[in-house]
Formats: C-alpha cells, sequence, structure tokens
C-alpha cells in the first residue's frame, strides 16, 4: 500500500517522466487494502480492494513485474536480482517491504490448519479450512486480532481469542477499557481468554487442535489463526547490509534514507527513531517524503500521530496519543456508563492545559475533537473533563472550529490540512458531498467527516454565503422542518400547513413536497381533493407523462415475477390501446402513447387482471429486482425471489423524497445489481447482507454494507427504520446516495441511529412504517372506483374530443410521437 | 430561446379581432381551485385556472411552446414573487396567468383569453 502511494505519488508529480520507474512485487496481483481486507469476507473482491486504478502503470509508464520479487541487492554495482533472474541497475531504491505477521515459535505452530491473516491468499485459505470447522481460535487480542477473530465469526466459527498479556489492545487502551471492551465482546459470543501464554499446539481429542496453555488450561479448536503483532520484512536490508535496529526494522533517518544514501525504507519494514509505524497514514508520509525529496524538496518525516479508531466487531474503539499517561507528572480523568457500555479517558498535562492522551470505548464520537486538541496542542477547557462528560443540557463543548490552525490536518487517512479544505470551498466547493470529492477528505475511514462539515458551513457563514435552507420563497423552513411540523402538529393539508407555516399560494417547488410530505405521514390518496393540486405532473393522472403529452403506464410486477396469464393480459391491452411496448430496467413492462382518457380504461383491465399501480410516476418504491434465488439456481443461497416480493409489498406506496429501488440476490454473484440500489440484499448462507444507499444512474455509488447475516425479521426491522429515517431526514428530490455522501459521520452515525438506537428513535420509526403499510391502497384500483376523480381523466372539460395535437408514427411495428418534420407531414396531407 | 410555432401567431392576430362570441365552457363548480382545465373553444385549446384569492377565471394558451405539447392545463399553480403562474408539466418554465407571460424568457408570451361567469357557468370568448 505504501509502495503504491509512493508511485502514485511519483506520478502526481511528474517525476516518473523523469525517472525510468520499475516496481517489484512479491504478490500475484498489485497493491490492495489491506486496511479493509475483512471486507472480503462481506464480498469485496480482490478488484474492489485494489488500490489501483485501471491503466495506473500504463498512463505513468511504470514498468511492473507482479509475482517476482527482489532477492538480491549488490550495493556496490547498484543493481538488484529478481527471484525470476531479472537484474536492473538503480540510481534509487525504494524499500516498502512492509511487515510479516509474528507467529510465535511455539511447537506446533506449523501444523495444518493454523493460518495467518494478512494477504488475500490467507483470507481465502481460511475461508476454505472453515467450511470444515467448527470452531476457531484467535492467537493475539490486539487490533488485528480482533479483526481476524470478527471474520471467524463472520465464516460461522464459535470464536475464542487468546492473549497473552491481562487484557485486549493492550498496546493502546488502559485496563478498565480492555474489561469494558472485552465485556462487550463476550456479549457478541466470543470467549476471550486473557494472561494465556500458549506453549504447544497438539492433536486435539474431539478438535484437530489443542492448544496447550503455561498455566495447564488447554483448549480445543479446529483452526488456529495467528495474530500476534507485526515484525518488519528486513531480510533482504540485512543481507545487503544495511543498518538494522536491535529487533528489526530498517534504519532510517528523517529523509527515509536507510544507512545507504542511495536507498530509502518506507513503510512498515523502516524503523524511525527506534519505532516502528504499523499504520497506514505514517506509511503514506513517507512515502510522500522520498516523492517531495527525489523533487528536490527538503521534506522531512518527523513521526507520526499512532491515534486510531475503529469499530471492532461493532464496538467503538479510539485511542489517541499517550494513553496510558506515561507521561511525567500526567493526571488523568476518567467516566464509565456500565448501563451504555460507555467508557472514556482523558490524560492531561500536569498543569491541566494540553491533552496528552485518551481512551474511548463504546462511544467514539468525541475522537474528532480530542485529536484535533491533541495534534494542534489547542488549550483544554478550564474543566477538560467536561470534553467527555455527557452533555444532557444539550450544551457542548465540541471545539470551536475556528480555533484549529490552517495547517491543521483534519483528515489523517488523506493527509488533508484545514488550509486545503478552504481552497476547496473557495473554489466553489459548497457541499459536503463537492468537498469530500475533491479533496478527498473522509473518503477514506470517513471518521472525520462531522468535522469536514463544521468547517464548510462556518466557513460558508464567514464568506457571507449565506445557503438558504429553505425549500422555496413559500416557506422559510427546509424539507426536514416541513416533515417535522406536519408530523408533530398533524397538520393534514398544504392550506393547513401554509396558513400556518408558510405564505403566498405556493409553487412547483413546495406543493409537490409538502404532498410527499404528507402522504409519508398519513397516506392518504393523493388525489383526494385537498391533495390533487398539489401533484406534479406524473402523480396527477397517476402515470409518467411523456414528451408530447402522453403517458405510460407501469404496473406492479413485485419482484419480477409474472404468471404467463398477467404476462397475456398486459400484452392483449397493449394490443387494444396499441401501447408502444418495453421491457424496463427494473424487470417490468412499460406501456407508452396511453392518452389521458385511456388510462382509467387501461387500468380498469389491469386491475381485473390482478395488477395493480406500480408507482412508478411517483417519488416512491419503484422495484425490487430480484435474480431467481435457490429455488432454481445451482448457487442461489436463499430464496431471493419471496425476499423481493416480500420487500415490494412491504414498501409500496411509500412516498418519500425521492425514488426509492431495491434488489435482491441470492449469492455473492450479485446477479440482481443489489449494490447499485438504494436497499440492496444479497443472501449469504446464514442469512442476508444488507447494503444501503448505492445508485447505478447519473453518479453510480457503491452500496455500503450497512448489516450482516441478518435473518428475515431484522432485516425487515433494519428497512422500516433505514426509510422512515430517510424519509424524515432527506432533502427533496435527494436519493439515499447523496442523503449518505452529505451524512456528517456516515455510514456509521447511520449504524449508530439505526442498528444501535442513537436517537432512541427505533420504535418511533418503525411505527410510523407500520402506518404507512396498514394504509396502503392500490391509488388506481381507488382512482377506478371513484366517479368524481373519474371526471378529471378528459383532455377537455367541454369536450370529449382527444388532442389533436398527438401524432404518432410507427416504427419497427409500434407507434412514436411524430418527429417535427414528420408531423407537418402528416398535418399537410 | 423558444421560437412561438405558427398556431400561436395566428392565435394572437385573432385575439385582436373585435368579436364578442361568448361560449360557455363548464359550470364554476366543476373547476377545483388552483387545478386547471382544458377547454376546447372552436378548434383552440384554453387553459382555463380558478385560482384561489383571484376574482377571475384565468385563461391561457395550452399550448406549452417549450415543449411542443398541449400541457399547460396540467401544470401546478402557484405565485412567484406575488405572481400567481402555471408552471409547465414538463420542463417547469412558469406563465403569468393574468398576461400569459414566460417569466423565464421576455420573448416568450401566450394567448389569454376573456372569461366571465355567468349564473355559475364559465364561459369563454375569443374576441
Amino acid at each position: 500500500m505504501v509502495g503504491q502511494r509512493f508511485l502514485q505519488s511519483l506520478f502526481q508529480r511528474k517525476l516518473t517522466e523523469n525517472f525510468e520507474v520499475i516496481t517489484f512485487c512479491e504478490e500475484s496481483r498489485p497493491a490492495y487494502d489491506r486496511v479493509h481486507l475483512s471486507e472480503y469476507f462481506n464480498g469485496k473482491s480482490a478488484e474492489d480492494l485494489s488500490l489501483v486504478e485501471e491503466n495506473f502503470f500504463e498512463s505513468a509508464g511504470i514498468k511492473t513485474h507482479i509475482g517476482d520479487k527482489v532477492v538480491a541487492i549488490d550495493r556496490e554495482t547498484k543493481v538488484v536480482l529478481s527471484l525470476s533472474g531479472e537484474r536492473v541497475q538503480y540510481d534509487k531504491l525504494v524499500m516498502a517491504t512492509g511487515s510479516y505477521p509474528f507467529v510465535p515459535p511455539m511447537p506446533g505452530h506449523e501444523r495444518e490448519g493454523c493460518f495467518v491473516y494478512r494477504t488475500i491468499e490467507d483470507l481465502q485459505a481460511l475461508t476454505q479450512a472453515a467450511e470444515h470447522a467448527r470452531i476457531g481460535a484467535v492467537v493475539g487480542g490486539g487490533l488485528l486480532g480482533l479483526e481476524a477473530a470478527n471474520a471467524l465469526k463472520q465464516l460461522g466459527l464459535k470464536t475464542h481469542i487468546v492473549e497473552f498479556s491481562p487484557r485486549l489492545m493492550a498496546m493502546q487502551i488502559d485496563e478498565l477499557g480492555g474489561s469494558l471492551l472485552q465485556q462487550k465482546i463476550e456479549e457478541l459470543g466470543v470467549t476471550v481468554h486473557t494472561s494465556k501464554n500458549t506453549s504447544e499446539i497438539v492433536d486435539g481429542d474431539v478438535c484437530q487442535h489443542k492448544m496447550v496453555f503455561a498455566d495447564g488450561d488447554c483448549l480445543e479448536t479446529d483452526i488456529v489463526l495467528f495474530s500476534a503483532g507485526i515484525r518488519p520484512q528486513d531480510q533482504l536490508a540485512r543481507d545487503c547490509g544495511l543498518e538494522i535496529g536491535q529487533r528489526g526494522g530498517i534504519v532510517i533517518n528523517n529523509q527515509c534514507l536507510t544507512s545507504d544514501n542511495s536507498i530509502y525504507a518506507i513503510g512498515e519494514c523502516a524503523l524511525w527513531n527506534n519505532q516502528i509505524f504499523g499504520l497506514v497514514a505514517p506509511g503514506y508520509q513517507m512515502a510522500e517524503v522520498v516523492a517531495a525529496s527525489l523533487e528536490g524538496d527538503s521534506a522531512e518525516f518527523e513521526g507520526a500521530d499512532m491515534s486510531t479508531k475503529l469499530k471492532l466487531m461493532g464496538v467503538d474503539v479510539a485511542s489517541i496519543g499517550d494513553a496510558h499517561g506515561k507521561t511525567e507528572g500526567a493526571k488523568s480523568y476518567s467516566i464509565i456508563d456500565e448501563p451504555n457500555g460507555v467508557y472514556k479517558k482523558l490524560v492531561v498535562s500536569e498543569d491541566g492545559s494540553q491533552l496528552l492522551g485518551s481512551v474511548l470505548i463504546g462511544d467514539a464520537s468525541d475522537y474528532g475533537t480530542l485529536l484535533q486538541y491533541k495534534l494542534n496542542a489547542i488549550a483544554l477547557p478550564e474543566y477538560p473533563d467536561d470534553l467527555i462528560l455527557p452533555q444532557r443540557s444539550g450544551a457542548s463543548f465540541a471545539l470551536g472550529i475556528d480555533a484549529l490552525p490552517d495547517s491543521a490536518q483534519i483528515c489523517s487517512c488523506n493527509n488533508v490540512s484545514k488550509a486545503q479544505l478552504l481552497a476547496a470551498v473557495d473554489d466553489g466547493a459548497n457541499t459536503l458531498a463537492d468537498l469530500k470529492s475533491c479533496t478527498t477528505a473522509g473518503t477514506s475511514c470517513g471518521g472525520c467527516s462531522a468535522l469536514v462539515g463544521q468547517i464548510l458551513n462556518s466557513e460558508l457563514e464567514k464568506r457571507g454565503v449565506t445557503v438558504s435552507n429553505d425549500i422555496c420563497e413559500h416557506f422559510p423552513f427546509t424539507r426536514q422542518d416541513l416533515y417535522m411540523l406536519v408530523r408533530s402538529e398533524k397538520i393534514l393539508s398544504f392550506d393547513e400547513l401554509v396558513s400556518r407555516h408558510g405564505s403566498g399560494r405556493g409553487c412547483e417547488i413546495c406543493k409537490p413536497a409538502v404532498a410527499s410530505i404528507l402522504a409519508s405521514c398519513w397516506n392518504e390518496h393523493v388525489l383526494k381533493k385537498a391533495h390533487a393540486p398539489l401533484q406534479d405532473t406524473n402523480d396527477r393522472f397517476l402515470a409518467n407523462m411523456q414528451k408530447d403529452g402522453t403517458y405510460s403506464i407501469v404496473p406492479r410486477i413485485a419482484g419480477g415475477e409474472i404468471t404467463p396469464d398477467k404476462l397475456i393480459t398486459l400484452g392483449k391491452v397493449a394490443k387494444r390501446y396499441e401501447l408502444y411496448t418495453k421491457i424496463t430496467g427494473g424487470q417490468r413492462v412499460d406501456l407508452f402513447g396511453a392518452r389521458v382518457d385511456q388510462l382509467p380504461l387501461i387500468w380498469e383491465e389491469l386491475i381485473a387482471a390482478g395488477f395493480e399501480s406500480g408507482h412508478a410516476y411517483a417519488k416512491s418504491l419503484r422495484t425490487v429486482k430480484s435474480c431467481v434465488g435457490n429455488s432454481w439456481c445451482r448457487f442461489g443461497m436463499q430464496d431471493s425471489v419471496s425476499m423481493a416480493i416480500t420487500l415490494e409489498n412491504r414498501y409500496k406506496g411509500l412516498r418519500a423524497p425521492h425514488k426509492i429501488k431495491m434488489a435482491v440476490s441470492g449469492c455473492t454473484r450479485e446477479c440482481a445489481e443489489a449494490q447499485s440500489k438504494d436497499v440492496g440484499v444479497i443472501a449469504t448462507e446464514r442469512g442476508w447482507n444488507l447494503y444501503v444507499c448505492g445508485n447505478g444512474g447519473m453518479k453510480p455509488r457503491h452500496a455500503d454494507l450497512f448489516a450482516s447475516d441478518l435473518d428475515d425479521a431484522a432485516l425487515l426491522k433494519t428497512i422500516d427504520r433505514l426509510l422512515m429515517f430517510y424519509v424524515r431526514t432527506a432533502d427533496r428530490l435527494q436519493r439515499t446516495s447523496t442523503w449518505m455522501s452529505n451524512m456528517e459521520g456516515g455510514v456509521e452515525y447511520l449504524q449508530d441511529v439505526i442498528i444501535n438506537d442513537r436517537l432512541g428513535l427505533a420504535a418511533e420509526l418503525e411505527q410510523e412504517m407500520n402506518d404507512v403499510i396498514d394504509s396502503y391502497q392500490c391509488e388506481w384500483k381507488t382512482t377506478v372506483e371513484d366517479p368524481v376523480r373519474l371526471q378529471s381523466f378528459s383532455h377537455f372539460i367541454n369536450s370529449d374530443e382527444k388532442d389533436s395535437n398527438v401524432v404518432f408514427v410507427r416504427e419497427r411495428d409500434q407507434i412514436r410521437p411524430a418527429k417535427q418534420e414528420e408531423r407537418e407531414l402528416v398535418v399537410e396531407s | 430561446m423558444a421560437v412561438l410555432s405558427k398556431k400561436l401567431d395566428m392565435k394572437v392576430v385573432k385575439n385582436c379581432k373585435e368579436q364578442s362570441d361568448w361560449t360557455s365552457v363548464c359550470q364554476l363548480d366543476q373547476l377545483m381551485e388552483n387545478y386547471g382545465q382544458c377547454v376546447q373553444l372552436n378548434q383552440e385549446q384554453v387553459a382555463i385556472f380558478r385560482v384561489s384569492g383571484i376574482e377571475k377565471i384565468c385563461a391561457i394558451d395550452n399550448f406549452d411552446p417549450f415543449s411542443g405539447a398541449n400541457v399547460l392545463s396540467r401544470g401546478i399553480v402557484g405565485d412567484i414573487k406575488g405572481v400567481p403562474v402555471v408552471a409547465s408539466p414538463v420542463y417547469k418554465q412558469h406563465f403569468d396567468l393574468l398576461t400569459g407571460q414566460c417569466l423565464e424568457d421576455e420573448t416568450v408570451k401566450l394567448a389569454t383569453y376573456p372569461v366571465r361567469v355567468l349564473d355559475g357557468v364559465v364561459q369563454l370568448s375569443t374576441k
């Protein structure tokens, strides 16, 4: 990863034009994202994890030797020799050989069924072995050990963690934090054994292995997964006589130069100031330092902050700076909230003015603020513990953005400073999504999104850009405000809302938005007298207006499943009314060219055959696409068609800020393309993985994995909450993908709200969804049964004549609207 | 931006003629407030609107010059800075309901029609 970042930096600095660059890579594929390696178990492929953009090497003119490693360096002649026998002369050499997993040299560590957790190949071998295993044990309870334990759990194994020291994550967190973390992890069904020193691994009595501990205890397991730390990959450097640290690591100086000034070392193989940096961010910094110095700049590596924040098995864990309070004179504050499983600790300087470190377990929402205090040496408030005490009164001690210097690093993953963000705002980025995409801030781990959002708002305000979020001139409110007003004041009509909270007659912006809000809340028929004048073009006639003023009709075909008889009905109706017929992308049939007066007649026939409205005209659930699933498919894991039909019938008719598309795939082959949908469901061996906020269309967005291995009930409950939260909080005409891109805190925040019920809304959201489901009606059925409503379905109020302006011509045996020149011909003749 | 169709030009000419032939088109109570309807007047299509807060019935050409479709009666009625308007249901341009003027393009102005209500009956004239 660090090596790849170095190459990218060379390319960005246009150094690839000055240097001939050759790279050797031991693994069989170019660099991939090891930080998110575990997502391989959630269906991400090796390609998804790749860090190399297509054609990067070609366009950068970098020669690659993938799957071929350097085996010797001759510093005298400046030549490297590769395993395949390649000899390459160098002027400068950059070693980014990384690290290897440390396997404690206990007897039995090489037995079959013992694994490490580092490469995609390791994961593939582990997955294969897990198919025949029941129990798995991870040796090592550090960061990576917990990741590995989660992997075993996801593979369906009864999982144990065996840790040498008396607590989990001994490097990063203190005793209290460790015990709380252990408690939380055990609640998830993982057994934690601390203070256990494995002395040997022997044949098991019931399982494949028996781990024997120094204290005499033992543990039977089918799989042993070593995750006991890393060691720098420094053999090559040792062999050619470069200076190596006492406990390993290629010694480098501030320029990242080794003891040979033609050779650099960066990343986990390098030892700076007697420290190995096992995180990716410092490695990236080293890569930049080397690239800069090759460019002739005098950049220096000056150490790096090792603070981290992650979600381990669903538990927030964060550690900042001197978490153990080892600095002389350091004092600490800590709070424990047992009922909520939260532990927070601050380590401050002797005089209480500076933050030295922190530990956060169970709730890491203060991480961003605390980290900024630490990194920028900002003076602490009078009572530093205010920073971690719960603010029940609503007061916030969050750090004022203005207190941050311009040099403050906001996004540590991608090294984006406050100054860079400000520059981007100057250049016109005025939404969170824009700012993220042009600076890359917040696009890796997402931990800084909230901070980026705050900076954006404060800067826009300062620049006098009054970002009016008012929906339009008729209401001094946002869509979200209006939604809450309608809900809380039980407002039932537009007129009531505008007379209480707005002014004027409304317009084509606020009227459909309010109509949608009213429908989301109370679900009355959209053509009820009070609501009909609010409806936008398509909703007004419950059909999709086309360019010539005619309409298209899309009946619901839930899950894309249709009987031959119903298909024949569609054909017959289309033929009788001479409708242009096309299959949609959402596994339905679209019938075009119907006049307003034909709509009720066509629907009467469709309803008689058992069809109902497909809501293709509405901002609401469109389709739930599905693959054929395990009923037919040889590879299917679950019945995707049944689930798709269940989802479609459950959420049909839910009016939302924008349209909603879903899909259900029966296995990870993903034939239904669920990861490009607002709600995507993919079957696993044990249930369903839920993906959210994807999009195809104009700006494709890969959906985020939201929850794994849900059973049917949990899946529905999660989607219920998610959709209602979207309805409640999204902007007008905002798809879930942009809703997510603009969400401060990103997917983690959303998970917190929806899954962990952080805002205490879950029951309310579920109830609201139930109300919508219970009040569902087929809008077309109600319409054709109501003579008053039917009166609107004619082109003229005073005549039964048709609109003479509608002219069709034939193409490929079907009708289509005449083009202007064709129309003139028709009119002349 | 857009070019008016021939048909519309003819109508503008017709408006200038001194005629008074009132045609009854519907009952007033058939018109929902702020919900347009299309009237056939000889061979013309006229969009008529009963707008809340305005006593007279508004009548403009039903033809949307931007899309070339007869659809303006199906647009949403509202106001922009106090001016009562209908928004085209196709590309959302606004038309002043009292004057026919397009708010987005000053070169586009739709024909308007005299309307009166007599004994609960809505009558239009082509003048």
